[in-house]
């Protein structure tokens, strides 16, 4: 086994740790495979497993011979382990340095994880495209289920079964492609079925200098809009930064060459300065010491909330386009992998009821985030304390999660789920015992063989025992589209992530439980009312007819 | 003079009385402007639409306009803008310039009362009988707020030497002081405090008998001392058998109270006293919070502000680290009560401003009783209006000194609002409580708050001549109930310790936004949980009726039975009534930060709205957010499309899914 050589020391005693808001543990401290466990060996108290998934960073102090190894999580958890001995304290944070950041993907944990339940519905057989396609068939039959991408050699980050206009044929989506970065060319994300409209994605055209064109990727467009009918191409990216891409072969629609199209610019940031606003943010949620005034200006010059209101108000734009104005939208930035994916998927929950309840959401993030191709694995390898040069490291997903539960906020009653379900999704996007989030795309995924050697996320979530606490007590099924505010003053920091373990939850803990408690009661005695009423009319029926008053 | 006269003589001020076409412009969108005549009446500007279907008013008292301006004449006209006191900003457009300037001169003159007699609350007549308007100030009684406390016992004791207001003519009538302390000892020391403001209780402790103590600063100077005032201190601190020492607080900054021993006035030497702890705390003075907030309320009405904008605008206003400093003063005082058991004495300057808010902060702090609906119009009508906090100067109600106005109760009210965010379980109000006492703080619409002292109000005969607005409050107290309060909770929680990280203190959007509708959230969690609460209520009522029949019939089976299954099913539907009037929503501008350029760019733009919303208050603030909080629906349009062959026609607005759909049916 590889994982004993990484492994110095498997256990120290006495070591203490301190964990904010919690009293401190003293026990006993295990290092295994991929998890360092602290057991104090004690009745009632909690034991700490931690994935070394989840370790961002560490750091090692040394005081005398007694080392403290402070831990950093991809979760924004941060811990102190008190460890005696200064060779112990060395060994085990080598250890877990090495642990935590295992190149190949098949030592990750839920390679070895084995479900102490069981799997009743497999979640890696919930969310097929066929599926989806099927529900697609009953509303239209202009689309078509293409195979062209079945070896992914078409676009290896596309699945290989997508949904393109039913006109347009395998040849023309092949030239299409090569027009496109990564070969993403435009493909269905969304089918408004109250008008007809269609949302697409893509990444961008590959114009360059010269002003390249493509009569296949027009046609393809030009194939998903009504007659006389005009459509809005939404890129993400600001006027300026889509010019400059011309000169790396990449560029924009041109005009001349769309001309049913109208282009409208967005200014989401690119992926590499998310991540750095990621860690300024969370500085600031974790410098307890600084004054007011420090704080506003540290969470402004995160842009953490700009970046989540500028996604937003794409995202309600491409709605708009969409609902409002009875036009068909086609969405892209650079390699569509990203912002894309944000403001399709966001668009999304406005527009479409059923992507607001637990199903509808998760078979949302299946088909926008997992199957379209979001590179999880690189953007989720380092989060907040990273402390090198980011290399493909990015908030990209968390940002969206952020976006959602922006829209929860102001819509507390539209959703089936609650705030912390998209927690947990934040979790194990960076760190899990499953395999949903591994890989970069439906290739990789199916070259590791994750639906044969691990457990999906979502067999485990969508087991009762474990759903019922990400249900919303408010939820009430609305079908209409859901318009957000987007003004600074309407978005807030999502307290839950950020200052999830910088603040004591009782009060709010206590807060949620009552709201529950009296949701639940009130329903208690409308069960209660109806039974009566119920007896009361047979026992009437029995005793002859009713008369009435 | 009469109300009559006052009337007519207001009547004199308007040299307009009703000006036909005028706009009333959204503010957060330019495009839902509606035309209507504007009214201007001794009392209110009224403005009534010409929609045929809907005859939508829009109410305001001149007693809340804070300001008005006149702006550069635009292609419809000239705009005036009102600024309100709520923080409401309205903006008219009137096509002649001469209208304009006359509305404009009526409005400035009815806005600035000089006489008392002017305002609102004197003209103010609901209909209800004299002896209804004289036990509606019999709603609050001080002093079974004091005996509630403990008081007197054997200890503490009223005294009468301020019953004439000869000793101090901004405290009331009725102080607490120790038994222990003879006149002349408080005469002596009211000769040393500003203002006669000698110390004497604001708030008992009964179990551990600690006391909060307040007054004005003393005449120190740079070495004056007073024998009678040091008796005081110590008398005080002897009333709390437990204790051997007791903390003074001044809540300035140490700068500024050594600024003023140049002036003979200052703060007590800890020598001069036996066992006194002195402390500053550095709360800025009014001149700074009413700075603070205006820069808040700039930051608050931007027009789609960039995040960046909007947070250094928060930033620079300073006005969240104001709120943190008076919330850390009232930690720290209530701490010193509850955990060590030591009495305090607070003051600042004049002990009407940051003293009022610090005591009545740590009062929340430590007493559930506080933040009960009761306890809090208590705890205002004891430690700010009946202790002298210069409402009229600085609340603005009378034409005068602008450098006395100062948003010293908004702070003490954002500071409860802080700590609801904090505490939602601990509560028994909801914000719109807050909200509502604030409005009514400026509106002059009761007597309350008109006047600087219990002496002015007495003079004026302000419980003969106005209304008390408590009971009016305590009327619909189920508007302002907060639907998750644990009252058992909440008392055995014993003193509240908030956390006063930055982070812990947010931006409070329903009172400066108050009127920007689509700034808050579309479904309200506190809404749908008061509906529940009111069904679950019903359900129960219904519950032992059925249970009552059910027995019955099991008694006298014989018997024919009377249903009543209408009253059951037309409860059911009550769950999601809230819901769908909430529902109706428009997007909003979605691509106004856009940077534009390119030629292919163009502006994409808030369609028209089939009705504008309005917000009627004065008598009826209510009814007007329900009225019309279901009637928006809007369509978007792209504006610059000259052909018009995509604009979408004004029927299809009408048959918007989201206006007319009626979301959630659960009958």
């Amino acid at each position: 086994m590889e994982f004993a050589e990484l492994i110095k020391t498997p256990r120290v005693d006495g070591v203490v740790l301190h964990r904010p808001f919690m009293p401190t543990v003293e026990g006993t401290l295990c290092l295994t495979g991929h998890h360092l466990i602290l057991s104090s060996r004690q009745d009632n108290t909690e034991e700490l497993w931690l994935l070394h998934a989840n370790i961002d960073s560490i750091e090692k102090r040394f005081v005398g011979s007694l080392g403290t190894i402070i831990v950093k999580c991809k979760d924004l958890r941060v811990i102190q382990l008190d460890i005696p001995g200064m060779e112990e304290c060395l060994n085990i944070a080598s250890s877990i340095e090495a642990l935590s950041t295992l190149d190949s993907v098949s030592l990750m944990y839920p390679f070895f994880y084995r479900p102490l339940f069981e799997v009743i519905e497999d979640g890696w057989q919930l969310f097929v495209p066929e599926e989806a396609f099927k529900d697609l068939e009953s509303m239209t039959d202009e689309w078509r289920l293409s195979e062209v991408n079945k070896d992914f050699s078409v676009c290896p980050s596309y699945p290989s079964l997508l949904t393109v206009p039913k006109d347009i044929d395998d040849e023309s989506l092949c030239k299409a492609a090569s027009f496109r970065h990564g070969g993403r060319f435009p493909v269905l994300s969304y089918y408004h079925k109250k008008n007809g409209m269609v949302m697409m994605r893509a990444a961008q055209p590959l114009t360059g200098t010269n002003g390249r064109r493509c009569k296949e990727d027009e046609k393809l467009i030009n194939a998903t809009l009504c007659a006389g009918k005009r459509g809005y191409i939404i890129d993400t990216r600001t006027i300026a930064v889509a010019q400059q891409a011309k000169a790396r072969g990449g560029g924009f629609e041109q005009e001349a060459n769309y001309a049913q199209w109208r282009r409208i610019h967005k200014a989401i940031e690119r992926s590499n300065v998310l991540q750095e606003g990621l860690i300024k943010l969370v500085e600031a949620c974790n410098d307890q010491s600084h004054s007011m005034d420090r704080w506003l200006s540290k969470l402004e010059a995160s842009n953490w909330q700009s970046n989540v209101k500028e996604i937003l108000t794409t995202a309600c734009l491409a709605a708009q386009c969409i609902d409002r104005e009875g036009a068909s939208v086609l969405v892209h930035g650079t390699e569509g992998t990203d912002s894309t994916l944000q403001v399709t998927s966001l668009a999304q929950i406005i527009l479409d009821p059923a992507c607001r309840t637990i199903r509808g959401f998760e078979a949302l993030i299946e088909r926008e985030w997992l199957q379209a191709g979001h590179p999880f694995q690189q953007r989720c390898a380092q989060s907040a304390y990273s402390n090198g040069k980011p290399r493909s490291e990015a908030p990209v997903f968390l940002l969206f999660l952020d976006c959602v539960w922006q829209i929860l906020r102001q819509f507390p009653c539209s959703f089936q789920f609650n705030e912390n379900f998209l927690i947990m999704l934040f979790e194990h996007a960076y760190a899990s015992q499953f395999g949903t989030f591994l890989g970069n795309s439906v290739a990789e995924r199916l070259k590791l063989l994750l639906s044969q050697k691990t457990v999906s996320l979502w067999s485990w979530v969508n087991r009762p025992q474990e759903l019922e606490r990400f249900l919303n007590p408010l939820y009430e099924p609305n079908n209409l589209v859901i318009w957000p505010s987007v003004a600074p003053q309407s978005l807030l920091l999502w307290e839950g992530v950020f200052l999830r373990w910088n603040r004591s939850t009782k009060c709010l803990d206590e807060a949620y439980q009552e709201m529950v408690h009296i949701i639940e009661y009130n329903k208690e005695l409308q069960n209660k009312v109806n039974s009566l009423r119920r007896q009361l009319a047979q026992l009437e029926t029995e005793d002859g007819p009713l008369q009435t008053p | 003079m009469s109300c009559t006269e006052v009337w007519w003589s207001e009547m004199e001020h308007i040299r307009m009385p009703k000006v036909e076409n005028v706009r009333l412009v959204d503010r957060s969108s330019s495009r839902r402007t509606q035309v209507g005549t504007l009214y201007l009446t001794a009392t209110h500007t009224i403005f009534v639409g010409k929609g045929s279907e809907d005859r939508s008013e829009l109410w305001v008292l001149h007693s809340l306009v804070c300001d008005v301006l006149k702006h550069k004449a635009s292609q419809n006209g000239y705009p005036l803008i009102i600024h309100c006191k709520n923080f409401q900003v309205i903006q008219f457009i009137i096509p002649q310039e001469s209208d304009c300037h006359n509305v404009y001169i009526s409005l400035t003159r009815l806005s600035r009362p000089e006489k008392y007699e002017e305002l609102y609350c004197f003209s103010f007549n609901p209909n209800v009988d004299k002896a209804e308007r004289e036990h509606s100030w019999d709603f609050l009684d001080l002093k079974a707020e004091y005996s509630r406390m403990g008081l007197p016992n054997k200890l503490w004791h009223v005294t009468a030497i301020n019953r004439e207001y000869r000793v101090c003519d901004t405290y009331p009538a009725d102080l607490f002081v120790p038994k222990s302390v003879t006149l002349p000892v408080i005469i002596g020391s009211s000769k040393f405090r500003s203002r006669g403001r000698f110390p004497t209780l604001s708030y008992y402790c009964k179990e551990n008998h600690a006391t909060i103590c307040r007054s004005s600063q003393p005449l120190s100077g740079f070495s004056a001392r007073c024998l009678e005032d040091e008796q005081m201190l110590q008398a005080i601190m002897k009333s709390n058998p437990g204790s051997r020492f007791m903390y003074v607080v001044d809540t300035r900054p140490k700068l500024n109270a050594m600024a003023n021993r140049a002036a003979g006035k200052g703060y007590e030497n800890e020598d001069n006293y036996c066992n006194i702890k002195f402390q500053f705390i550095g709360i800025e003075n009014i001149h700074v919070m009413r700075n603070s907030q205006q820069k808040l309320i700039e930051v608050s009405a931007l027009r789609s502000p960039s995040m960046g904008e909007f947070l250094m605008g928060l930033e620079n206003s300073d006005w969240l680290r104001h709120i943190k400093s008076i919330m850390e003063a009232g930690i720290f005082i209530s701490k010193a009560v509850a955990e060590e058991g030591v009495s305090v004495l607070v003051h600042c300057s004049d002990g009407w401003d940051r003293t009022a808010q610090v005591c009545s902060v740590a009062s929340v702090l430590l007493d559930p009783y506080y933040r009960t609906l009761k306890g809090l119009m208590v705890l205002i009508e004891k430690d700010w209006v009946s202790f002298g906090h210069k409402f009229s100067h600085r609340c603005g109600h009378l034409d005068g000194e602008a450098k006395e106005v100062s948003p010293v109760i908004d702070q003490f009210l954002e500071c409860v609002w802080q700590l609801m965010e904090q505490f939602p379980c601990y509560f028994e109000y909801n914000e719109k409580f807050l909200i509502s006492i604030h409005n009514h703080v400026y509106s002059c619409h009761y007597g309350n708050f008109i006047c600087n002292s219990q002496k002015e109000r007495k003079d004026l005969c302000i419980k003969e001549k106005t209304h008390s607005i408590w009971p009016h409050l305590w009327e619909n107290k189920l508007d302002f109930m907060n639907p998750l309060f644990k009252p058992d909770q909440s008392q055995n929680q014993g003193l509240l310790r908030p956390r006063t990280a930055p982070y812990c203190f947010k931006y409070w959007r329903r009172l400066y936004n108050r009127f920007d509708r689509e700034l808050h959230p579309r479904q309200s969690e506190l809404d749908c949980l008061m509906t529940v609460k009111e069904e679950t209520q019903q359900l129960e009522e219904a519950l032992a009726l059925y249970e009552q029949k059910l027995a019955v019939l099991d008694k006298e089976r014989a018997k024919t039975l009377y249903m009543q299954k209408g009253v059951l099913e037309s409860k059911q539907a009550l769950w999601s009534s809230p819901l769908d009037t909430s529902l109706a929503n428009t997007p909003q501008d979605y691509i106004g930060g856009f940077i534009g350029g390119a030629p292919n760019v163009f502006t994409l733009q808030q369609g028209e709205r089939e009705s504008a919303e309005l917000c009627l208050f004065g008598d009826k603030p209510k009814s007007s957010d329900a009225d019309n909080s279901d009637q928006e629906s809007g369509v978007a349009d792209f504006s610059s499309h000259s052909s018009g062959e995509e604009s979408l026609p004004s029927e299809d607005s009408v048959k918007d899914p989201d206006s007319d759909e009626t979301g959630p049916n659960r009958a």
